[in-house]
């Protein structure tokens, strides 16, 4: 599975947006995910890998898991991936 | 307009199975939360919650009853029972014809939910418990108080999930001040802590694995309890002219709704329920001296609470208390506000105030005192317990000494 555009494809759903615009460098904010949009995305990324991400929505930064950008969560999920398989 | 004042309290929770164990556990900072004890806590990733502990429904009540006793209904009679028997009151003629139960609870009977669905679902069985239904309906446990004490008057429940209690003491409070009823028996229940029940409150992502340290820079999410809290509110002519003992003066109350997102806070809408509790009471921001917070230990939650505090009172934020006792008896959900008017009583009628335990590094966004992890023994006048749910309904209570 293509990890890159499957996480791609979840937060274009979520933003309501063409894959085609969510890019690498766009940030949840810029693409209009809100708190309760980004819990949502994260459980259809675990449902599509199969894994456990470790987030706590009380304090992203603590999490292990960079929220920061799209970039940053596709190489988050694919350690993730790694690791969990 | 009547007086309307509390004759009677009871509760079980995390804490203790009555009221008095319950006040030394709080006088004490004891902490209620623990490892959870039930059927697939394996399968969960948050495995610590308040829960009720050495509390067997078998020698409690018979078979029949349990049958038709989800553990909500349980705790409500257990509570209720100290309740009204602390107060004294026989419902008979008049009394009994004109008053009611209110209660708050979010999800009603979940594990019997819980249960029944294991058995159709996951055991394959086709078959289910006849009583299933009035096992688990959110009414049960006020149907079965007034069943058991002989209250005819106006009874419902009202869900407002974490806010549900406090809705419910606030009707019956509205009911008992404009003479609608004479005396009201309130406060709410929960018990969640089964494995759907929990694994529901995972999903958002706002649970701690380790603690619940509400105002503490540190905190990371809340943990669930489980228990009742019920008290008997009366008219307060009623209750002098039968020398009853008077714990408390419950003195006005508010709602409102942020009508803005499904789960976030806002300040505005916590701040208007405060500022119009105080109103309603008839009290001055001055005169506050303990608010039993909301503080239920998430990010969103003690920020936004205390930025609403420091609205609604202007400088005197600074003179007053503001613990939240969800550290030590784990956030009851609907019941939460029937358990933390106890931490009111306490302070009004003995002098002292619950502190927040757990709490580890100031946050200068939660600047308030939050009475860390210590009680404090001092005289407070008039004291607020705040209730702030998921969906944006608010709903404040004031209380004050006993007249």
């Amino acid at each position: 599975m293509d990890i890159k555009n499957t996480v791609i494809g979840i937060i274009a759903e979520q933003a309501v947006l063409e894959p085609n615009d969510v890019k690498m460098d766009s940030t949840l904010e810029s693409l209009g995910i809100d708190s309760l949009g980004l819990v949502e995305s994260i459980f259809a990324i675990e449902e599509a890998f199969d894994i456990t991400v470790p987030f706590n929505a009380n304090d992203p930064s603590e999490s292990d898991f960079d929220i920061s950008s799209v970039a940053s969560i596709v190489a988050g999920i694919e350690k993730l991936v790694k690791e969990q398989s | 307009m009547n007086r309307v004042v509390i004759t009677g309290a009871g509760t079980i929770n995390a804490l203790g199975h009555n009221v008095p164990q319950t006040l030394e556990a709080m006088r004490e900072g004891q902490c209620g939360i623990g490892p959870l004890e039930f059927r697939d806590v394996d399968r969960l990733a948050i495995t610590i919650g308040g829960q009720v502990k050495g509390f067997e429904a078998e020698g409690r009540f018979n078979r029949q009853q349990i049958a038709l006793y989800d553990r909500f209904t349980q705790f409500t009679l257990e509570a209720a029972k100290e309740a009204i028997g602390q107060s004294g009151l026989e419902f008979v003629g008049d009394l009994a014809a004109r008053s009611g139960v209110v209660f708050g609870t979010a999800g009603g009977g979940v594990s019997t939910w819980d249960d029944n669905y294991r058995a159709v679902y996951e055991e394959g069985k086709n078959r289910v418990h006849p009583f299933v239904v009035p096992k688990l309906m959110n009414n049960s446990a006020a149907s079965h108080v007034s069943m058991e004490y002989n209250l005819k008057g106006p009874s419902f429940t009202v869900s407002t999930a974490c806010a549900s209690s406090n809705h419910a003491m606030a009707q019956a409070f509205m009911m008992v001040r404009s003479g609608m009823a004479p005396a009201m028996v309130t406060g709410g229940s929960e018990s969640m802590l089964c494995f759907g029940g929990v694994k529901a409150w995972e999903g958002l992502r706002v649970m701690s694995r380790d603690a619940c340290r509400p105002f503490s820079a540190n905190r990371n999410g809340m943990v669930q309890g489980e228990g009742a809290g019920v008290f008997v509110f009366e008219e307060l002519e009623h209750a002098k002219k039968r020398g009853a003992e008077i714990l408390a003066e419950v003195i006005g109350y508010s709602m409102s709704s942020d009508a803005s997102d499904i789960v976030m806070p806002s300040k505005q809408g916590a701040a208007r329920a405060i500022s119009g509790a105080m109103k309603d009471a008839g009290v001055n921001p001055e005169q506050v001296g303990y608010i039993n917070a909301h503080g239920t230990g998430t990010a969103a939650n003690d920020k936004t609470e205390c930025a609403a505090v420091a609205d609604a009172f202007g400088p005197h934020a600074d003179n007053l208390m503001i613990s939240s006792t969800k550290s030590m008896h784990g956030h009851l959900i609907g019941g939460t506000g029937a358990v933390e008017l106890l931490a009111c009583i306490m302070a009004l009628r003995d002098g002292v105030i619950a502190p927040t335990i757990g709490y580890e590094e100031p946050d200068p966004e939660c600047a308030l005192d939050a009475v860390p992890n210590v009680a404090r023994e001092t005289k407070v006048e008039v004291a607020l317990s705040n209730a702030f749910a998921f969906g944006g309904l608010n709903a404040v209570l004031a209380l004050r000494k006993a007249p």
